[in-house]
């Protein structure tokens, strides 16, 4: 038998519905990856042997019974440890919450139970997903798969390393200003933020609300299509997810066809201070997309320049808020509760126990914004930035049907580089930060390997609000026009663990 | 935007439930200072006529049908809780004796 492990979930799926492979043998062959290589890379905080192993069983036996299966039925998926799933713990990379388990699942994991989709375990990720390097885990970082001294982005490092890594076809992550389309653009896998509000995040620990989105990350386009495509829609859980039919984005991986459509590049996310390998991989994407018959043009952004300040007061803000619930008095973790500290003690003493100095910074930095003298002048400015930010996104989607940017100004940087640099770190996420402010729908997909140091270029690629499909579209067609010229996928590139 | 203090990281820190140590208060006064200075650009944009975005998605008021759903039992709900007492979370003292 060939290895498993490196087959596409599509591929995976269709070789389970047809009883060329068991689901258990797939499950198996993924468990026995983890346990050999996992210790390198450490993208999972828990596997779930027993959990991931009944599933795959009961998966055979509705197949056994005739039962047909759906899309992605069978295949082994890792799950960002931001997302509550009943009885496995649950961190969020955090002290805090170490060895909480939580009393029900995500509408995203009902979905995947529901979709016979294998749930491995839970990935590693920045604590309450703060940063872009996986190096503000409270339990150690995650490496990249491609050069194990290199971070593999952040703050869904684990999702991306597990599928760049072959630990598994494919993950869950949350993109609150780039998590999940930075680690896929450096670790040359395939993540979607898809549209505010198209995915529940029921179950989904807050971290920036106004922000915060739940989308697939995996190693092909159609992967990803395939797993947004079960965990898409309205859910009466959530009051910010909408009520909208999903795009049909399944179909649209498989067009394969961009003659006609309108492409912008953005003049503000290129230039000064972007690698020289990104920014060559990034012009030959473009030569590319216009020899595939797309009408490429230059299209302006003037207030992208003031995307990454702003969302450096909304999301600390919001945060500020949201984890003033992990206060020790009704899970995780209590500390000083001795019948000598009173409450406000306990509480003081529990979050400076629990949290860790990312967290602890960003929540400063929020109660900072927040406060009465200052509201106007920081959070206030920054929503209006919002604002223009939006009107931007908008007048350029007048022009064209999407736009593109290097996911990232650099490849993966060294494990330890920005730790000490709160500002460096930052802008890591400098092309990613805009579409989360507007809301609309943005991909990241593999574009090459920078010549100076053969890491992973990630291409961005943004349509509007609702219009997830365009992104499959493009990143589909792009995805098998780079197959074409190096005769295999990016990913194969990478060196064996 | 005058540049924070020691004094005012402190007084952050209890607002916001941290008890952090005074080396800390030292580091992170540093840090905010230099972000905040990084930050404080979203002042440039002028403002008067821009209405702002506190969220991308259209939706104001979001009702369902007042109806009974189930929800976690006391059980559930206690069983993760850091101390738990006669079905309730039991919570260190909350009113100080000193006035």
């Amino acid at each position: 038998m060939t290895d498993v492990t490196t087959w596409t979930a599509a591929r995976t799926a269709e070789s389970i519905a047809s009883g060329e492979v068991s689901a258990v043998e797939v499950t198996q062959a993924h468990l026995d990856r983890i346990a050999a290589v996992d210790g390198k890379v450490h993208a999972y905080l828990h596997v779930d042997t027993e959990g991931a192993l009944a599933s795959a069983a009961a998966v055979d036996a509705r197949r056994g019974s005739g039962e047909t299966l759906g899309p992605i039925a069978g295949v082994p998926l890792a799950l960002k440890d931001v997302l509550v799933q009943q009885g496995i713990p649950t961190t969020c990379g955090s002290r805090i919450l170490e060895g909480w388990r939580p009393p029900y699942d995500a509408t995203v994991v009902s979905k995947l139970k529901s979709a016979g989709v294998v749930i491995l375990g839970k990935t590693n990720m920045d604590e309450f997903a703060m940063g872009s390097s996986t190096e503000n885990s409270a339990f150690g970082p995650t490496r990249n798969p491609w050069s194990l001294d290199r971070v593999p982005g952040g703050s869904g490092g684990g999702s991306a390393a597990a599928v760049s890594g072959y630990l598994a076809p494919l993950a869950i992550g949350t993109d609150t200003g780039g998590s999940i389309r930075q680690p896929a653009a450096v670790t040359g896998s395939v993540g979607v933020k898809p549209t505010y509000g198209g995915v529940s995040r029921y179950g989904l620990v807050a971290f920036s609300s106004s922000l915060d989105q739940v989308g697939p990350c995996a190693r092909t386009v159609l992967d990803a299509a395939l797993l947004h495509e079960v965990i898409a829609g309205h859910d009466p859980m959530d009051s910010t997810s909408v009520d909208v039919p999903v795009p049909p984005v399944v179909a649209a991986a498989r067009m394969l066809d961009v003659r006609g459509l309108r492409v912008g590049v953005v003049t503000e996310l290129d230039g000064e201070g972007y690698q020289a390998g990104v920014r060559q991989r990034f012009a030959e994407a473009v030569e590319l997309l216009s020899s595939l018959g797309a009408e490429v043009v230059e299209v302006s952004c003037p207030s992208f320049s003031y995307a990454l300040p702003a969302y450096y007061l909304i999301a600390p803000s919001e945060a500020s808020s949201n984890l003033a619930r992990f206060d020790g008095m009704r899970f995780g973790l209590r500390v000083g509760d001795d019948g000598a500290h009173s409450a406000e003690e306990v509480m003081a003493l529990t979050r400076a126990a629990g949290f860790g100095a990312e967290v602890k910074r960003r929540i400063m930095l929020g109660t900072y914004a927040l406060s009465s003298g200052y509201y106007d002048a920081y959070y206030g400015q920054a929503q209006k930035v919002r604002t223009l930010i939006t009107r931007d996104f908008a007048a350029a989607f007048a022009q064209v049907d999407v736009l593109i940017s290097p996911t990232t100004p650099t490849t993966a940087f060294p494990i330890g580089e920005r730790a000490d640099d709160p500002m460096a770190m930052y802008l890591a996420d400098l092309c990613t930060i805009p579409s989360n402010l507007a809301g609309n729908t943005a991909m990241s997909i593999p574009c090459g390997l920078a010549p100076e140091d053969g890491l992973p270029v990630g291409l961005q690629i943004m349509a509007p609000t609702f219009a997830d499909d365009r992104l499959y579209r493009v990143g589909g067609t792009l995805e098998a026009a780079y197959v074409d010229r190096w005769g295999h996928p990016l990913l194969e590139e990478a060196p064996a663990l | 935007m005058a540049s924070i203090t020691r004094a005012e990281v402190s007084h952050l820190a209890r607002l916001a439930r941290l008890a952090l140590t005074d080396d800390e208060l030292d580091r992170y006064a540093g840090q905010l200072d230099v972000i905040l200075a990084s930050v404080a650009t979203v002042s440039e944009i002028a403002a008067d006529d821009i209405p702002p975005t506190s969220h991308s998605v259209p939706l104001t008021n979001v009702f369902r049908p007042d109806e009974l759903t189930p929800c976690l039992t006391a059980e559930a709900a206690l069983s993760q809780a850091p101390a738990a007492e006669d079905s309730r979370f039991r919570v260190p003292r909350m009113l100080d004796e000193e006035a």
